[in-house]
């Protein structure tokens, strides 16, 4: 089979299981991961006792420690324990809390970046503490922290090639489920980049459109402010 | 209307309020004047709770609170009754003029949307701004930021406004809308209290003046005996700078 041949024939058999895993993979563990982000980081922002603490070493433990590790505790360390869980649902609690811990610094620095005004001015207006989070801050840090948050989404398209090793069958175990077969390691490894390459593609497009989306009103500043 | 009796408040070491009384008349408008660190903005955000003052009392509508026990509860329910004009503006940076002006409303007093939207264009057209109730902060002028955070304030016709140098942040030629405004609030009968370095807006618009200067009141009175007769050297001199 030439080089082009096997190409082609290979590349339903590797974007399926993009489809039916890496892709799903990817949004089921990233939102979840958004949501642990999301709390976490506001209990660290508000300073909450003890669970502040329990947060700084939840994320002291995720950041020191490689991803490839935490997924061979969960997949394979924790059936010592008689848990056992399936590789997908292995994956996707290792991404979660991973990217979980990734997150929620984006999203801290980003709340932490609201000049304490708003807050301030929030009281002032008579709100209370979770209504100027709702509307104040949170709307503020997400619009600041939405490329940072849109750069980890796709760092972790990518990264859940690792779900390969605890036996997921995304992209990277079925490229390399062809490649025993036929011995064609150089070909099929590029098309395979190649594919995690146009779904980054595709993300970076959103996330351009998604900041563009967000930054229509400093838009319309600088036009002001240049007088047009 | 408004009296707080002993206000102490230290950072640290530093005690920036050393025991201030000050007591505010229904429809008055007080400003405060004195040097650079003296403690003004300190003085009217502990009135607000913005800073916890170390000890003093608070009395408001004839109920006395003490700063060093009051609790959460009572402090949002003294904030409803007032409102603050920062230096800085801070107008919600997501939110158009109009919803900086709704949203105390609509959010935290329930008012009907409907209602609240009534009653925001109406306090912005009061501020002359009636043709930008759709633009962001980062759309407008200083002046116009200042005049939609006095928006902001009226809106939900508070029973005294706290102003810190509102006008101390924008270029000179912008000043001048914003006192205007102020000026005409005050015509109108609204209590205000004015930390300002405007001698001329404290000279003519406030009915009572007090000259501050290293945490304490050195004197006060109305504006003809603070500006024509001062008693202190020290309000003398800093008036004459
Ligand atoms: N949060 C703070 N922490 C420590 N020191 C503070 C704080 N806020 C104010 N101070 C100090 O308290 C003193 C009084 O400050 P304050 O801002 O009340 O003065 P001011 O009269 O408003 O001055 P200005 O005219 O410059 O605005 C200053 O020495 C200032 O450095
Ligand atoms: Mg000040």
């Amino acid at each position: 089979m030439s080089t082009l041949e096997l190409m082609a024939d290979s590349f339903l058999k590797i974007l399926l299981p993009g489809i039916r895993m890496t892709i799903p993979l990817t949004i089921i563990a990233f939102s979840i991961a958004l949501v642990i982000a999301l709390l976490v980081a506001m209990i660290q922002y508000a300073h909450v006792k003890v669970l502040s603490e329990i947060c700084r070493f939840y994320i002291w433990v995720v950041r020191g420690t490689p991803l490839l590790v935490q997924l061979y505790v969960v997949f394979f360390g924790l059936p010592d324990l008689g848990i056992i869980i399936d590789p997908f649902p292995a994956a996707v609690i290792v991404f979660s809390i991973n990217e979980g811990a990734y997150c929620a610094e984006t999203i801290r620095g980003a709340m932490e970046a609201v000049p304490k005004g708003q807050m301030e001015a929030g009281y002032c207006v008579g709100l209370n503490y979770w209504q100027i989070m709702f509307k104040v801050v949170l709307p503020q840090a997400f619009r600041s922290a939405f490329p940072a948050l849109s750069n980890s989404l796709i760092s972790m398209t990518k990264d859940t090639s690792l779900a390969a090793n605890i036996t997921v069958v995304e992209m990277m175990m079925a490229t390399n489920r062809i490649i025993a077969r036929v011995y064609r390691p150089l070909p099929l490894y590029i098309e395979v980049g190649i594919i995690y390459l146009i779904i980054s593609t595709a993300l970076t497009a959103l996330q351009r459109a998604g900041e563009k989306r967000l930054r229509r009103y400093e838009e319309a500043e600088v036009k002001i402010h240049a007088g047009v | 209307m408004l009296e707080c009796k002993g206000i102490t408040k230290s950072f640290g070491a530093l005690e920036v309020l050393k025991g201030v009384d000050i007591s505010v008349h229904k429809g008055d408008v007080v400003t405060i004047l004195g040097p650079s660190g003296s403690g003004k903005t300190t003085l009217i955000r502990c009135m607000n709770f913005l800073e916890r003052a170390d000890a003093g009392t608070i009395t408001f509508d004839g109920v006395t609170y003490d700063f060093a026990s009051i609790g959460k509860k009572e402090i949002a329910m003294l904030r409803k009754k007032t409102a603050f004009v920062f230096q800085e503006f801070n107008l919600f940076l997501n939110m158009t003029a109009i919803q900086n002006v709704m949203v105390g409303l609509t959010t935290a007093r329930k008012v009907p949307k409907e209602e609240a939207a009534k009653r925001a264009r109406a306090a912005l057209e009061r501020v002359g701004l009636g043709d930008r109730a759709d633009f962001y902060p980062g759309q407008l002028s200083g002046g116009q930021k200042q005049r939609v955070a006095i928006a902001r304030a009226i809106a939900t016709d508070p029973e005294i406004i706290f102003f810190d140098e509102p006008t101390s942040a924008l270029d000179p030629e912008l000043t001048g809308d914003v006192l205007a405004v102020m000026r005409s609030l005050a015509a109108d009968g609204m209590t205000m209290l004015v930390v300002t370095h405007e001698m001329s807006f404290a000279r003519q618009v406030s009915s009572h003046c007090i000259f501050m200067e290293g945490g304490v009141i050195v004197e006060e009175g109305t504006p003809e005996q603070i500006f024509e007769h001062p008693v202190s050297q020290r309000t003398a001199t800093f008036l004459k700078l």
